[in-house]
């Protein structure tokens, strides 16, 4: 599955400081579709170079990491268990504190 | 000889004139607040669209011109009062604009200083104010603007104690600080005050805004309702921040805030407006709503005054409310050095070699002569670079001095460099030391001339 994953926020140093990755994710199973669970699990390996924690806290994202399926909170689409599809853009951005 | 008097006649003559300036700014800012007063009571008789006086008519004719803004729209600015909580790179445009936009009543909260280093983003503050508090340059330079709208100035930081009585004056409140627990501080108090809070971020290139608690939407609990590690709140003091990244999330807070006081359009509540300056791309993404689940605003057990006063976001968040740096102390006094003894080691020509463990762009600004830059985070992988440099100055000069060669380890404020020494202790280098309070000590305590960043 085709898809664009950027990282911002400072979430980009995790991962060599590229922000924007268009990935090919491989689904185990064409039938079943692919869970945020599953893809978070994907950066994780593929993606995140040091410093895993700054990333991930158990099995979701680190608090103060916003997650944006399609420009959209991932609260609003049901966060882990979001169903992603072909080309979908997926943001994670660190949260500013700064000024 | 000659030039240093010269100097110090110079800087006596600046002093003197300054204070004598500064009585002149004080009286004139009396007679400001008078003649303000004066024309209030001398337009109350005579007022035109919306009880527009005459003078406003003018000045704010080019709103009055738009349609969807109107007569209405700043009559609205002028009965509305907007608090500005940081007067720094966020605060700085964002206070010129709602200075100049026609509010009734603008209040500047800030406890810090002007410096040097800030001039480059804190546009409201000038060479001349480096020094004074930044609530004073920044209300000084709102009323060379605008002596219609009253200015307040609150020169001391914003706490759980203070905030209730100092927010509770205002509809519509800016957060413009640059640390965690100020954010949920913030947040908190607009939510048991029941304000709008117009909230913007920026660090490096990139920018982040939103508008918290209007309209039913969501405060800033309800998106972090935990908060991140400390490891991850990046300051501009460390991570650097390209000037006018601020200055554009300044100048759109004051938008909504205008926006919000003037009741006109769409203000950003449940969306947030992401700017990377680098890539020149801005996404306005949709956010969460109120979660009846928030520990300030939810349904089962909201916020109390009581509450807010009594918590304590600094252990909340594990950091300051201010932003003075971190000072670790992590070795024995023995494992570290002050920068008068390494400057001593150095005049007795004792055999040493010095690792600066900054980033490379740090150590590219300024460095010690005869140093070997090798970064914090690659040191693991560069043992061996420090190994053969020690040889070698053994080999060059420890040799003829018949002494051993030192290892010492510095950083820009003395943190870094202790972690690294504990890390060096670890493998096998036993006599590595610190420089206590890095480079920064070396320019206080050995050369002025050596720059700090």
């Amino acid at each position: 599955m085709k898809l664009t994953l950027e990282f911002g926020g400072g979430l980009e140093l995790l991962c060599d400081s590229v922000k924007i990755h268009n990935v090919d994710v491989d689904q185990k199973d064409v039938e079943e579709k692919l869970t945020m669970k599953d893809l978070l699990v994907w950066v994780g390996k593929n993606l995140i170079k040091e410093r895993p924690e700054m990333f991930m806290k158990g099995d979701t994202v680190r608090p103060g990491v916003l997650v944006l399926v399609n420009d959209c909170d991932w609260e609003l689409s049901g966060q882990l268990d979001t169903l992603l599809e072909e080309k979908d853009v997926v943001v994670f951005i660190s949260t500013l504190h700064g000024g | 000889m000659a030039g240093s008097e010269e100097e110090s006649r110079i800087i006596r003559e600046m002093e003197s004139l300054n204070e004598s300036k500064r009585k002149i700014d004080d009286e004139i800012r009396v007679l400001q607040a008078r003649l303000l007063q004066i024309r209030q009571n001398n337009h109350s008789s005579k007022t035109y669209g919306n009880n527009l006086p005459a003078h406003h008519i003018y000045r704010y004719s080019r709103h009055l011109l738009l349609p969807s803004f109107g007569v209405e729209g700043q009559a609205n600015l002028l009965n509305s009062s907007v608090l500005v909580v940081g007067a720094g790179g966020l605060g700085s445009p964002a206070l010129l604009y709602l200075a100049a936009c026609g509010l009734g009543r603008l209040g500047i909260v800030d406890h810090d200083v002007v410096e040097l280093n800030n001039l480059h983003r804190q546009i409201i503050h000038s060479e001349a104010y480096i020094g004074r508090p930044k609530v004073e340059s920044a209300a000084a330079a709102c009323r060379s603007i605008n002596s219609t709208t009253q200015i307040v100035e609150y020169k001391e930081a914003l706490r759980a104690t203070n905030a209730l009585e100092i927010m509770s004056k205002y509809d519509v409140i800016l957060d413009a600080t640059d640390n965690a627990p100020s954010r949920y501080m913030i947040s908190d108090c607009c939510v048991v005050l029941g304000k709008p809070l117009v909230s913007g971020a920026a660090v490096g290139l990139e920018g982040q805004l939103t508008v918290y608690n209007y309209n039913g939407g969501p405060c800033y609990r309800c998106l972090f309702p935990t908060p991140p590690p400390t490891t991850a709140c990046q300051r501009c003091s460390d991570s650097g921040v390209l000037g006018v990244v601020p200055g554009i999330i300044g100048c759109l807070q004051a938008l909504e805030a205008v926006k919000i006081s003037a009741k006109v359009g769409d203000p950003l509540s449940g969306r947030m407006l992401l700017l990377d300056a680098m890539s020149a791309r801005i996404r306005i993404v949709k956010i969460r709503g109120r979660s009846p689940q928030c520990e300030a605003c939810g349904d089962t057990s909201p916020l109390t005054r009581q509450q807010f006063q009594k918590f304590d976001y600094e252990s909340f968040t594990q950091s300051p409310l201010s932003t003075t740096p971190l000072k670790l102390k992590l070795l024995p006094g023995d494992a570290r050095i002050s920068s008068t003894e390494f400057n001593k080691k150095i005049k007795d020509a004792e055999p040493y070699v010095l690792v600066d463990v900054r980033p490379s762009h740090h150590y590219k600004i300024v460095s010690l002569p005869r140093s070997l830059n090798i970064p914090l985070s690659s040191l693991e992988d560069r043992l061996p670079e420090i190994s053969s440099a020690l040889k070698k100055e053994q080999e060059c000069r420890g040799l003829e001095s018949g002494r051993g060669t030192a290892l010492y380890v510095v950083c820009r404020r003395g943190n870094d460099s202790q972690r690294a020494v504990e890390y060096l202790h670890k493998m096998g280098f036993s006599t590595a030391k610190d420089i206590i309070g890095g480079l920064e000590s070396w320019t206080f305590d050995i050369d002025p001339n050596f720059p700090t960043y």
